[in-house]
Order: C-alpha cells, then structure tokens, then sequence
C-alpha cells in the first residue's frame, strides 16, 4: 500500500513526461535534419564526458573521504560551521561560481595580479580558465559535499566497538582503516561516487561556463541539438545515450553493494571518543587547510565583491568612489523604473524557502515511503531504487521540455503550474534520500524491534524509537540535500520557473544578463543571500529536526 | 520524542500552506478572463501600465518567461497543439521564418503599423508584428583604446590588423544570440562563400571565444566590473547606456562605446504575434495594440534596452547621448537565414572551434 504513492509519482512526474517528449522527437511532427555527422557529434561528446566524470569523480574521492574524516570523526572547535559551509558550493548557481572563481584566478583575479606583481610579470602565469582544470576545479568545489554529507553520516554511526576491537588487537589506524572502516563504508563510498559521478556525468553549466567552446559534453549537446539548432531527433538520441548510461552505472552499483553498514544509534558512540595524536593533528589540520582554499576563497571572493565597489578603470576621466559599500544591498529593494517584473528580495527568499521546504518535505515522505513500503521485498525494492537514478541521468532539458509538453495538456492542464517546481526538485532530491536510507535502515537490528515489540511497543512506536534514533544521521542529511538541492534550481527547473513566483537564483540571472557595475553588484548581493539562507537552513534542519532525546537502549 | 512530533507536523502544515494550494492555474478566476502571453527572459514594462491594462480591459495578465528568444520560440512550436499562452512576444528576425513556415501565428493588422517603418515589418501577411528593435555591436573600452593610443576600427576588415591581437572577445553563436548575430552580420558583408575566410583570419588576429554574454561581458571585458582582459565585447548597441544608468557610481557619460563602421553591427528586431488556437483573439488584438501604443514604447527603452518600432515615440536623453546608431547595419533576408543557420552554425564551428 505504502509503495504506491512513489509509484505513482515516478510514473506521473517522470515516466509520462518523458516518454511523451521521446515519443514526439521521433515522430517526426518537427523537422528531422538529420546529417552524415550524428556519429561523429555522439562519439566524441560521450568520450568527453565519460572520462571527464571519471577523473572529476576520482579527485572528488581523494579530498571527499579524509574531510568526511575530519568532518564527522574528528572532534574540534567549530567543526559544525564548517561542515555547513562544505554544502553551501552545491546550491550556488554555475554564472555566480564562474565569476568568484574568475575573481580568484581568472586573468586579472588577485592570484594572478599577486604573482604578476611579486614575480614582475607581464602576463598572467595562471591561464585556468577555459582548461580542463577549470572543469575539474569546479567539479571537485561543487560535488564535495555528496562524498562528505554521505560517508560521514554513515562513518559516525559506524559501530565503533569494530574498530576498536581490531585497535586492541594490535593493528595501526591504517590497517584498521583499510581492514575494517573501508570494507565496512564500502556501499556508502559506492553510493556517494555513483552520485557523484552522474553529476559530473550530466554536467552542463561548468563545461559551458568555465570550459568554455571547446568542450561539450553530452548534456551540453543535448542542450545545443535541442534548443539552437531544434533538431529534436538528434538530442533525443543523445539523451537516450545519456539515460543508458546512467542506467547501467546504477546497476554496476547495484551488484557491487549489497552488504549494510552497521550503524549504531547516537548514545552509543560517544563512549568510543579517542585521544588526539600529533601525527593525527597534522593531518586534520592539512585537510581543513585543503577544503579552506577550496571552498572558502571563491564564496568569500563573491561575498567581498558585494561589499566593495569595483568598477573598472576609467582612465583618470572619472573620479570613482571605491572601497566599502551597502549600496548593492540597499538597491535590491529599490524599483527604480516601477518594472513589473521587479523582484524584492524578500519575495525571492520566501519562494525560495517554500520550495525548499515542500522539497524537503516531499521527497522524506516518499523515501520513507519506499524504504518501508518495500522493506518486504528487496527484490522489488532493487528495482524501484535504480528507477530513481535515472531522472538524475536525464538531461535537463528532456525533463523540462516533458514537463512543458506533458502537463500543458488533458487530463492536467497545469500549464507552466508553479507545483511542479517542487516536484521536479523531488525527483532530483529523492535518489539521496533513498541512498541515504536503505543501507541505514537495513543496518537496524532486527533483535531490537523484536525486543520492543515484546515489551508491547507498536510499530509506529518502533519505528518512532528505535529506528529513529539510529537513522537520524542520515535524515538528517537526507533533508539537507534535498533542502539545497531545491534552493539551487538545478537543472529542468530553469525551464519551469515562473515570473509570478521568482527564486533567489532568478533574481541573480535577471541583474547578470544587463550590464552595469550596479547589475553586478546586486547579483554579487543577492548570491551572498543565497549563501546565508543556504547555511542558515541547513542549520535549523541539523539543530532542531529529529533531536529526539537521547534514550538509552 | 514529541518535539520531532510536533516538528514534522509544523513540517507539512508549512508544506500545505505554503499558496501552492491556491496556486493560480490558467483556468481560473471567476467573470474575469486570462490574458496569457508568452515573452522572453529579458521582457520588462512598467507596472502601472500594465494595472492600467488590466483595468480597461477586465483581464488579468498572465506572462510566461521562456528562455531566450530561440528557447521562446522552440517551446511555442513544441505545444503548438495545446498553446502555452495566447500572445507570444520576443522572437526576432534571425527565428522569424521558423515561426511563419510552422503555421505558429494568426495575422493581425494593428493601426498603429502605420508608423511602423516598413523595413522592420518583415511579415507581409502581419502574423508577426515589430515591436522593437536593437543593433548587435561591439563595444570598445574607451579608456582603454585612448591609453593605448590606438585607433578606432572602422570596419570589419580593420579588426584584423595586428594591433587589434587578442582584444576582441565574442560569444559562441550557436550558444548566444548577440554571438549568432555577429556571425550573421560578417556573413552579409563577405557573402555566404566568403565569410569563413574572414574568420580564420580573426581566429589568427587571436580572437577569444566563449559560451555565453554574461562570461563575455562581465569576466572578459575590461571595461565591466569583471575588468577583463580584452577591450572589446560583441554586445548591444545600447550596452554603453546601460552601462551609464546601471552605473555603480554616477556617471554622465558611457565607459564604453559602439563600433558603427559600414557593415560591423547587426539589427535585430523583435517581434508580436497571436498563437493559433487562441480563444481569446479579441484581447490578444487589444494586447498587442497596447504594446505598439506610444506609453509602452516609450516605456521600452530603459525597461529593456532596445529602440521603439513605433516612430512616434520619443527616446530618452541617456539614449540620445550615448547611443551610437549605426548608419548602415548589416542586414540578411529571414528566409535565408532560416535555411542556412544550421549549416552556416555547423561551419563556423568545425573551421572556429574544433
């Protein structure tokens, strides 16, 4: 019974649509130019991006498990800030990343200007933009948080009287990690890569933005087929390309992890606290340093570019006021040209929220829904779980055009509906929910709830305290990703949004596509309240959701 | 236990009551009839005109944003048998014949088309009606040019002498419209055999190339807040207005200028029209004579950054004084351009980027 309402969504809300855009590309109803260079533009684009998403995928690992480490192992002041900040490059739209990574090393970024100055060049010596490693940068700054988010919640509720043991008998932190810790994470680290590797997989504003003409990857020569050129059949035989692949990913995935992590619930681990070693204390502070330049300096790039005025030189003909301003912040709330379309920021943080609390709450209910709803049947379960990866591996542009098509007619009528913003939100958040929550869920000893049922607790009661307890690490994840996922409009949705209901990222795109040092600066603003209301949320959601009282079992 | 309780039902009343409830769907709304009109990105218009409006006619006016002018375009043919809207506004010349050839539109002859110059209306048959227009450009940093002592290109051909090397950055035009344009506009002026030797020779004069206006604009040219490396952009031709009224600090003159040389800018113009199957031909008629009406075209301007079709409206100052309006911009039939753009895209890319 429970099951059915997830069916029901994936058929509604990606299958119908989906299917009817294919069924309409093919049919021939629009112009089918097609040319000798199909095989050419297919090979190449899917040689790109497999290896692309292999190497992005790789260097994302090596700096994802030891800060999962630092992250959720390692006790030490301000760690929980820090953990928060390492989610925030997810939600951050692709132009607002460019321009911050521009500002650091792009040509006249202060790196560069640093260098020239110090080395008394005439050229910049970092010459990053437009390269692979711009890509590969971008990849690793915004996929960080799936590794770190998915193998440290795991990685905290991993029993640790495992570790211990293996320690006692004599084995060396190392060995005790490559022995028991990693066999032990190994269906986390594969669900966490996988993810990761769909995300680089179907990159699309990195490779356009920071990569700039020379590189296309499938996603990107989905768009251009589809949009630029409207040769309908070609984008949908790449995107078909594209959905396979992602298909047979999730089942290599599916093979290899099918052991649970042994999870423990929360009263349990702190007994299990090691002393800090200097060799350790190296290592940890060498990571934070790592993830520091990472991720910090772009976002604080952007921050300052809101506050200080920059405008370009004007060859001594204008006298410039320069330094410290507010002047960004304060023009958001001014219409100066009464335009209709005007968005106060107030406004776009509101949608913002709404959409990422129904988002939340939408995709936790049916991920629990097809946790338990399936508990009975694994094999059922297996299936319905690779279903929900393929949406993650569909182009954009296939679900917003779907969408468009589907419900603009009978039975739904939704037209351009500003519910199926939240929905298509779902879709992409609620592979990580269910990821998040089977092995967890499947880590739950059944010697516990058969215990309580003895003593008379209900099933919901079991559930409420005993199954609770232990995944509350992971829905708690669970409800962060889908919460940031939602606030940074990914993918289909910008084919979706409506002016009536604009989001915080809209509002940025609308000041970047005017020029103007104004333009700039309120888009470099309203990039910053996205941050902030990213990490506030994020927050709220680890402080005051699922903080159930610590009972001792 | 019961603080989770009462959270997670806090949790779905949020979700409940977040208006998505009472969401406004198409359908609704009482006597009062819906206005549906699909527009680009880009589309902005003073509220009270639009108030007043709604007002005289009793309607309501409901826009969709669709992407840019080609992406607008795509979606309206692609839900042409249950049309998204009623109204459709933003496509231009360089799509005009996609939207014609595909039967999209029903024609309608506004009184106003009478002072309407009859270069911009495209469409005999006035299914696609002018409403604005704007000219490609490219934009110089003129403190740029005045410290290097160098000289202004007049043409297209002076942008390949070797002063100019690796100072004009442009957009890929399969991925950007200003980007297509100025392809476009080299192709008028060198013909569709030529053009792409022109190109090599500009790819040799180290032109840069990247995806899209915003990376052109605001990472690569030096005279945005981006302080780039390169002193000219492919842009609009009322950027260095813009660049005045969206100045972070005051200023009375542009930072940046147009080239106008013989040939070296694109005009574009933006097109109205009814979409076919409509059931409300009679407010999708008044719509459109509201948007040739001299407020809403005097209202264009700085709402949107192009130049009023209608020639009864008169221009704002910042426009006179910072505008330079190219005497001969380049320009090529639609019909041409439509059966060409995917060959000549497809060309430029193979001998420009690959």
């Amino acid at each position: 019974m429970l099951s059915t309402i997830p069916v029901i969504f994936m058929v509604v809300f990606y299958i119908l649509p989906v299917f009817e855009i294919f069924h309409k590309s093919f049919s021939g109803i629009v112009l089918f130019n097609t040319n000798s260079q199909i095989w050419s533009i297919v090979s190449k684009s899917l040689w790109f991006t497999v290896w692309q998403a292999l190497l992005s995928t790789i260097l994302t690992l090596m700096l994802g498990l030891p800060a999962a480490y630092v992250l959720y192992k390692v006790q030490f002041r301000g760690r929980s800030i820090f953990r928060t900040i390492t989610a925030i490059p997810f939600i951050l739209p692709t132009v607002v990343v460019a321009a911050g990574i521009n500002a650091l090393i792009g040509p006249r970024g202060w790196i560069n200007l640093l260098l020239q100055g110090i080395l008394n060049l005439n050229t910049p010596p970092v010459q990053i933009m437009g390269t692979i490693s711009a890509i590969l940068i971008a990849h690793v700054f915004y996929n960080l948080t799936i590794v770190i988010r998915l193998v440290g919640s795991a990685w905290s509720g991993l029993n640790p009287r495992l570790e211990a043991a293996a320690n006692t008998l004599g084995a060396n932190p190392i060995k005790t990690f490559w022995l028991i810790t990693l066999p032990l994470l190994r269906p986390v680290i594969a669900a966490a890569m996988v993810l990761v590797f769909i995300f680089d997989f179907t990159s699309f504003g990195v490779i356009l933005l920071l990569g700039g003409p020379g590189f296309a990857t499938l996603e990107v020569e989905v768009f251009t087929q589809a949009m630029a050129l409207f040769n309908l059949p070609l984008a949908s035989i790449l995107a078909f390309i594209q959905l396979i692949c992602t298909l047979i990913l999730t089942l290599v995935y599916q093979y290899f992890s099918t052991r649970p992590v042994p999870l423990v619930p929360a009263a349990e681990k702190a007994s299990f606290a090691q002393p800090i070693k200097l060799g350790k204390k190296i290592f940890v502070a060498t990571i934070v340093i790592v993830l520091l330049l990472l991720i910090l300096t772009p976002m604080v790039s952007l921050v300052a570019r809101s506050f200080i005025r920059m405008d370009a030189d004007r060859g001594g003909q204008v006298s410039l006021a320069s330094g410290f301003t507010l002047d960004y912040y304060r023009a958001l709330s001014i219409n100066p040209r009464h335009d209709y379309f005007f968005i106060p920021p107030i406004i776009a943080i509101w949608n913002s929220i709404k959409y990422g609390v129904i988002t939340s709450f939408s995709s936790l209910m049916l991920g629990l829904m097809i946790v338990y709803g399936f508990k009975q049947n694994k094999a059922q379960q297996g299936i319905f779980d690779t279903l929900l990866m393929i949406p993650l591996g569909t182009s954009a542009v296939t679900i917003g055009l779907g969408y468009i098509f589907f419900f603009n007619k009978p039975p739904f009528l939704w037209g351009a509906s500003q519910w199926l913003i939240p929905m298509a939100h779902t879709l992409v958040a609620l592979p990580f929910v269910v990821r998040g929550l089977i092995p967890a869920v499947g880590s739950i000893p059944v010697s516990y709830r058969q215990s309580a049922a003895v003593l008379g607790a209900s099933p919901w009661n079991v559930i409420w305290s005993i199954d609770l307890p232990i995944i509350r690490s992971v829905l708690i994840s669970s409800l962060v990703f889908s919460f940031t996922i939602s606030l940074g409009e990914f993918g289909a949705t910008s084919f979706l949004s409506r002016p009536d209901f604009p989001t915080i990222p809209i509002a940025i795109f609308r000041f970047l596509s005017q020029p103007g040092g104004l333009n700039y600066g309120q888009a470099m603003a309203m990039s910053t309240i996205l941050m902030l209301v990213c990490a506030i949320g994020i927050v709220f959601i680890e402080k005051t959701i699922f903080t159930v009282q610590e009972t001792v079992i | 236990m019961r603080t989770t309780v009462v959270i997670m039902m806090i949790f779905s009343m949020i979700g409940s009551a977040c208006g998505i409830g009472t969401s406004t769907t198409p359908s609704q709304g009482g006597t009062q009839q819906n206005l549906r009109v699909l527009v680009h990105d880009s589309f902005a218009i003073n509220a009270s005109l639009v108030e007043e409006f709604e007002k005289i006619q009793d309607v309501k006016l409901e826009f969709i944003k669709a992407g840019d002018a080609g992406t607008l375009l795509n979606k309206a043919l692609l839900t042409k048998d249950n049309p998204l809207a009623d109204v459709i506004y933003g496509f231009d010349n360089t799509f005009l014949s996609r939207a014609l050839e595909n039967d999209l539109l029903v024609g309608y002859t506004p009184v106003a088309l009478a002072d309407i110059p009859v270069q911009y209306q495209m469409d005999k048959s006035n299914r696609a009606i002018p409403v604005d227009f704007g000219d490609v450009c490219i934009n110089y940093d003129k403190a740029y040019f005045l410290d290097h002592k160098l000289a202004i290109p007049q043409t297209l051909e002076d942008l390949l002498k070797p002063e100019y090397n690796r100072l004009l950055v442009m957009e890929n035009p399969t991925t950007s419209s200003p980007g297509l344009a100025f392809l476009l506009a080299t192709i008028a002026n060198y013909g569709a055999e030529n053009y792409l030797d022109y190109w090599v020779k500009l790819k040799a004069n180290g032109l840069v190339v990247v995806n899209d206006w915003e990376t052109a604009y605001y990472t690569n040219f030096s005279a945005s807040s981006g302080k780039g490396p390169q002193p000219m952009v492919v842009s609009y031709g009322t950027s260095p207005a813009a660049e005045v009224v969206y100045a972070s600090t005051p200023i009375d003159t542009s930072p940046t200028a147009s080239l106008t040389g013989y040939g070296m800018c694109f005009r574009q113009v933006e097109f109205i029209g009814i979409l076919n199957g409509t059931k409300n031909r009679v407010l999708a008629e008044k719509f459109i004579d509201f948007m040739l009406s001299v407020p809403v075209q005097e209202d264009i301007p700085l709402q949107m950054f192009v130049f009023p079709a209608n020639s009864k409206a008169t221009l704002p100052e910042v426009f006179v004084k910072n505008i330079q309006i190219p005497e001969k911009p380049a320009t090529l039939g639609t019909e041409m351009i439509n059966q060409n753009r995917e060959k000549w895209l497809a060309d430029w890319t193979t001998a420009i980027l690959r």
